[in-house]
């Protein structure tokens, strides 16, 4: 490869040709602030903020697309340089809303930051400001295009989720991102999995705040308040509080809830555990009576409506299994409720989600085992985050806490959902046990790990050839889709997760700045912890979960896939139509 | 301003839908010929409709938003259609200066529209459009393409009489 040398702010580098100045600069370790900028997804120059000086250029040049040329010498901090990012923050803040004091995103907006390094006069132009409506029509996220920037992020992810609900409309002083024929989030076929709020610099796209729901919960004595948490909260969690990603939290976000007010604090995991079993059974039904395959998991409800919008004469190869958060928030609201002499219309089941999906997963249809739905209200790993500040708990001096019996225990199968290939993983433990009518040793399926979009494996378990894939990302979910529908696909089993890398990665999780989304693998990182504590757990196939084996003694009796089973923990889909 | 969007009914016909499948079974093989469909679906149905992007949308294989996006990017695209007695007012800037605006206000109350609107029962429409090339005969307007120069506010209630208006 044909290396460059090249000095950013007199530091030499060498570099391969064909790189940009802000890729040189990362390698000399000089930090070049961008906005519009994301690594290999957004590389478009739009911004220009990242500015800088370069010898052989005409005046200042875009560092994240100018590439670089032998001999070349950068300077990335003169008095012109700054001079010209300021005003570009200024001519960006004349049309923007400037509401900081109200916004969710204050102190973790990129655009806040650069404002205040910079020494910006926000009331430097006063010129035409467009007045946008604020789109809240979603039951996932609210967008408000009054602090819109224009730097399109949200549009790279969308297109790279092969989406594509928003866009660029519109030209000059009136562009603005939004739909086709400016309709409303909820009347296109957006798939909820809010990666746009994660990438979104400032406050434009964010969650739809369900805390005050919370709130009101907890402060009715007439309602007993139950939290589940989602496996990949306790990997996140802690960034939320500064910690490093990829530290497990567990025992500190359960002592938190407790001291928010919560009844009971249950685990997600059981309801992992529990879709295992329920959906390892429903694969072998289909395998012995000629059923659709592949199956394909059902536990994300981006991934759900996904296909439903996009594949609608597919659906028939979806496992009919509820969710994790719908299963646990069903045997919350059926047996749990009957076992402690509750009416299920008392109780009210908050979950804690690394997804905004999961917001529109609560209010679908046919979810809802006792007559009530079995999730009340979704939250996301930021929404709980701010809940644990407003109540002035101190996370980081908190004590480690277990989860309450009986819906709290969950076994390192479990824990592994929260990471793309885990649900496989998990059901591939299950399914050799049963298979072969033991308890096998060697229990972890190396194939399946990992954040490459589609992974393919076989196995031979007791003779039993399986072909699986795993997918995350709702484009390998395409790759995938059109495999099957081609019928070049010979998988019997297939993972698909929404979000790319899975639940650790989800649109309802902790924001990382650009800088650090493009510099650490999150996906990886955050994956790692999940993966140690399964590790570290003595119980790991999720049909060994006592609280899960319990549950089919005294309720489910009819077994696995039961009438009664069928009934709680199972749902349906519709075929979407895209625009009406 | 952002592009007006029509809400007269869309009115497309069996013809039209087949002429505008023919386009795009010609160029659905490339993507990079968006503009050029949408551009023969403007001579087809006159305008852009959401039905009509969506058309072209799932023919071509391209998201809805994309369209749109062009569509609303490019001032040759429109997204309301056209009445039978479509009158363009040139705003360039020669026209502007000799009074084209008060023409284009006076039209405009009168025809109880604005820029890129149709009036309900379909007959008239109104255009702001920059330069045609015509500076020599400011302000001028087009009415179906045929040209009329020097004219002033007061000229318009004839001009429109001409054309079958009726108060």
């Amino acid at each position: 490869m044909e290396m460059l040398n090249v000095k950013v702010n007199g530091i030499a580098v060498s570099v391969p040709k064909g790189s940009t100045i802000l890729e040189a600069a990362r390698v000399a370790g000089v930090e070049i602030p961008t906005l519009c900028y994301m690594k290999e997804k957004n590389e478009i120059g739009a911004c220009r903020i990242c500015v800088v000086e370069a010898t052989g250029a005409r005046g200042l040049v875009t560092a994240c697309v100018y590439p670089v040329t032998e001999g070349m010498e950068i300077s990335t901090n003169t008095a012109k340089v700054r001079e010209a990012r300021k005003t570009t923050l200024e001519l960006i803040l004349s049309t923007h809303d400037k509401k900081c004091l109200s916004c969710s995103r204050s102190t973790n907006c990129e655009l806040q930051k650069l404002c205040r390094d910079y020494g910006v006069d926000e009331n430097a132009f006063e010129g035409f400001k467009p007045k946008y409506e604020i789109d809240d029509s979603a039951p996932h996220l609210v967008r408000d295009n009054n602090k819109c920037i224009l730097c399109r992020r949200c549009v790279a992810v969308c297109q790279e989720q092969y989406v594509s609900v928003i866009g660029a409309n519109d030209r000059g002083i009136d562009t603005n991102i939004g739909s086709p024929f400016n309709a409303k989030l909820n009347d296109v076929p957006c798939i909820s999995c809010g990666q746009c709020t994660v990438v979104c610099p400032t406050g434009a796209l964010v969650e739809k705040d369900d805390t005050d729901k919370v709130w009101a919960a907890l402060a009715d004595p007439t309602k007993h308040v139950v939290v589940q948490t989602a496996p990949a909260i306790r990997a996140t969690l802690g960034e939320c509080f500064d910690m490093p990603i990829g530290t497990n939290v567990e025992g500190k976000m359960v002592a938190a809830l407790r001291r928010l007010g919560f009844d009971k604090v249950f685990d997600t995991d059981f309801g992992a555990d529990l879709t295992i079993v329920e959906e390892a059974n429903e694969l072998v039904e289909r395998v012995k009576n000629n059923g659709t395959l592949p199956m394909i998991t059902s536990c994300s409800p981006g991934w759900i409506k996904f296909a439903e919008y996009y594949y609608p004469e597919m659906l028939g190869h979806l496992s009919s299994c509820k969710s994790p958060q719908q299963m646990t928030g069903a045997v919350i609201k059926t047996y749990y409720a009957e076992k402690m002499g509750i009416d299920p219309k008392d109780i009210v089941v908050v979950s804690v989600m690394p997804c905004t999906a999961k917001k529109f997963e609560i209010g679908r249809a046919d979810e809802s085992a006792a007559g009530v739905p079995d999730v009340d209200v979704a939250i996301t790993t930021r929404e709980l985050g701010r809940m644990i500040d407003r109540a002035g708990i101190k996370f980081a001096n908190l004590p480690d806490e277990q989860f309450d019996s009986p819906l709290g225990e969950g076994t390192g199968a479990a824990v592994i959902f929260g990471a793309t290939g885990g649900v496989m993983e998990a059901a591939l433990r299950t399914a050799n046990d049963w298979l072969t009518g033991k308890s096998n040793d060697n229990i972890v399926f190396e194939e399946v790990r990992g954040t490459m979009g589609l992974k393919e494996a076989s196995y031979d378990l007791a003779g039993l050839k399986v072909k699986v894939a795993v997918a995350s990302g709702a484009a390998a979910a395409k790759t995938v889709m059109d495999r099957i529908k081609s019928g070049k696909a010979d998988w019997t089993f297939v993972e698909i997760m929404g979000c790319p890398g899975g639940c650790v990665n989800g649109g309802g999780q902790p924001i990382q700045p650009q800088y650090v989304r493009d510099t650490v693998d999150l996906k990886a990182e955050r994956a790692k912890a999940l993966y140690a504590q399964d590790e570290a757990t003595v119980l790991r196939k999720s049909h060994e979960n006592p609280a899960v084996k319990k549950i089919y003694e005294e309720y489910y009796t009819d077994g696995f896939g039961g009438h009664k089973a069928h009934h709680d923990l199972h749902t349906s889909y519709v075929a979407r139509k895209k625009y009406n | 301003m952002q592009k007006k969007i029509g809400k007269l009914p869309f009115k497309g016909t069996e013809e039209q839908k087949n002429r505008l499948d023919a386009v795009i079974a010609e160029n659905k093989h490339d993507k990079s010929r968006l503009m050029a469909v949408m551009q023969q679906a403007q001579d087809i149905y006159g305008y852009l409709p959401v039905e009509v992007q969506e058309m072209i949308a799932e023919g071509m294989d391209v998201p809805m938003e994309k369209v749109y996006g062009v569509a609303t990017f490019y001032a040759q695209f429109s997204l309301s259609p056209k009445g039978d007695t479509d009158i363009s007012v040139c705003l360039g800037t020669a026209c502007y200066v000799k009074g084209s605006g008060d023409i284009f206000d006076k039209l405009s109350e009168i025809l109880g529209i604005g820029a890129e609107e149709c009036t309900p029962d379909g007959k008239f429409s109104l255009t702001a459009c920059r330069c045609i090339g015509a500076c020599g005969l400011a302000p001028v307007l087009t009415v179906n393409g045929e040209v009329y120069g020097r004219l002033t506010a007061n000229d318009v209630p004839a001009v429109l009489a001409q054309h079958g208006f009726e108060k």
